[in-house]
């Protein structure tokens, strides 16, 4: 079976406030999966409910064998930048082996081959400089690839990446997406995004979420996948001069 | 000085030699936890929480500190549980708390018949009357945090800096969270007869603020704050004695202006540097 994970008539919510209604959507290997949609249309939902966070009020995600680990999933995640606090008095090289918590148990030290796949993973990702230094002191793009690195260090088979583009610089976000268009030779990837236009030419296939969610593969970006879901939404393309083009309103 | 030195021909100058260790100890590594998990509000609360467990002890004629145990950390579970799951402002229900064990203090103080010993010391703090039986109490907490945190040091971490990844690991976040929150609950209640209930929290979080000046680095940031949380209350101390104020003031008072002075001084230091980077 190539399919990792199978999301089953998934409904999913918070108390009375039901978010997703009735969700289908089948992850396989080497998927490169866009999701896109509206604010509060259920975006964060099915990232919550495919990571474990949040149970399912209907329906069932079911996993491939290949893809649980002890009684953990290979998952890698990496959160939105605001979700972390920067403040804390943690040091780059334990946040990226952190990643590999989900395979420890609870006491025991990091072994040599683990420090060693954590340093590999920041030497590619460039920031093996400043592992010594504290989250606190480093910049948005640096502290997204230290998570990134979190995300990666347990060998996931699928990464899922929550609003990667949002607080980053421009250059940084193009290096990402050359980044994931590499990994992506070895995984398959979930990403969720408000940014259509730069991550078009990276992903394999959309989801479109607006409480419901429609799949579609090809990675071109038509104004009936845009309609399908009726929302007004950014398409940003680029050009010699940045430019944003608005959708008319449906109203 | 000298005077200084014979002072530790007096028990109980020893006494509170030891407990302004035991102090800075246990509030030095648990104040650290506080402080990084962004948690100081919710432990006021439980701190003037377990003003109530006082109250009750002295109303029903046992050891005021062990009804500010039971205080202490049903209110620590409470806020961690309740806060989260119930439809409820946690700030809110922190600050009902906060006012809720103040006020039953107060009151089963009020019909205690006769007068209540001591409860200045409870409200204020004084380092020079701590008891042999809390130094041992105190002593047991210190011991049990110590080795709590460099056994499960990783994970304290790991379920600190970010709850959410955590979670998507299956880590223990719950079990953890109610362990490290009863810790919190333990230390303060310990550490009251020490500063007492007012000053207390200042004792988890002036040497932090000292100590992150320096370091950025939790486990550091642990060691730094035992540090600063030592000289602070052997000088507040000092000062206690030379100018016949309260210790557990003259102990924050002390560690404030610590504070005041290394902040000052690393804001010039940032100047000078900036300065000189620029020609």
């Amino acid at each position: 079976m190539d399919s990792l994970v199978e999301i089953r008539n998934l409904s999913a919510g918070y108390g009375q406030n039901i978010v997703l209604h009735e969700v289908n959507l089948t992850i396989k290997q080497f998927d490169f999966i866009g999701v896109i949609g509206p604010n509060g249309g259920g975006k964060t939902t099915l990232l919550k409910a495919l990571l474990g966070l949040l149970p399912p009020l209907s329906g069932e995600i079911v996993f491939d064998e290949s893809m649980t680990e002890g009684n953990s999933h290979r998952i890698g995640y990496l959160p939105q930048i605001n979700n972390i606090d920067r403040k804390f008095p943690v040091t780059v090289f334990d946040v990226v082996r952190s990643g590999l918590m989900s395979r420890k148990r609870l006491i025991g030290r990091y072994s040599s081959e683990e420090n060693d796949r954590a340093n590999d993973l920041m030497t590619e990702m460039g920031i093996s400089g400043i592992r010594s230094k504290a989250i606190g002191e480093l910049s948005g793009g640096q502290i997204q690839r230290a998570l990134l690195c979190r995300a990666l260090v347990n060998s996931p088979k699928l990464l899922v990446l929550d609003e990667p583009n949002t607080y980053v610089d421009n250059r940084f976000e193009r290096e990402l997406y050359e980044k994931l268009k590499i990994l992506n030779e070895k995984l398959a990837i979930l990403l969720v995004s408000h940014d259509l236009g730069t991550i078009s030419t990276y992903v394999k296939s959309y989801a479109c979420v607006n409480s419901s969610l429609h799949y579609h593969s090809g990675n071109k970006v038509t104004p009936e996948l845009l309609r399908s879901y009726e929302c007004p939404i950014q398409i940003i393309t680029h050009g010699e001069i940045p430019h944003t083009v608005l959708y008319n309103h449906k109203s | 000085m000298e005077n200084l030195i014979a002072l530790f021909n007096f028990g109980f100058f020893r006494n509170a030699f030891a407990a302004a260790f035991l102090a800075s100890l246990t509030c030095g590594i648990i104040g650290t936890y506080i402080v990084s998990r962004r948690i100081v509000f919710i432990s006021g609360g439980i701190t003037h929480a377990s003003f109530g467990g006082i109250g009750m002890g002295y109303y029903f004629g046992f050891n005021p500190i062990i009804g500010a145990i039971i205080f202490g950390i049903l209110s620590a579970l409470g806020i961690e549980f309740f806060t989260k799951r119930a439809d409820m402002r946690e700030d809110s229900a922190i600050a009902m708390l906060w006012a809720f064990g103040m006020a039953l203090g107060v009151i089963f103080i009020f019909l205690t018949p006769g007068y209540a010993p001591n409860l200045m010391s409870y409200l204020f703090g004084n380092i020079l009357t701590v008891s042999k039986e809390e130094l041992i109490y105190l002593f047991l907490l210190a011991v049990f945090i110590i080795g709590f945190f460099v056994i499960f040091y990783r994970m304290i971490i790991f379920v600190s800096f970010d709850e959410e990844f955590a979670l998507t690991n299956n880590a223990p976040v719950r079990l953890f969270n109610a362990l490290l929150i009863s810790l919190v609950a333990l230390t303060i209640v310990l550490n009251i007869r020490v500063v007492g209930i007012i000053l207390v929290m200042s004792l988890l979080t002036i040497p932090q603020a000292i100590a992150n000046l320096f370091t950025k680095r939790f486990d550091i940031m642990m060691l730094y704050s035992i540090l600063f949380g030592f000289i602070g209350s052997i000088t507040g101390l000092a000062f206690s004695y030379i100018y016949d104020i309260p210790s557990g003031a003259s102990i924050i008072f002390t560690l404030v202006v610590l504070y005041g002075m290394l902040k000052i001084l690393f804001v010039i230091l940032e100047k000078v540097r900036l300065q000189k980077a620029n020609g």
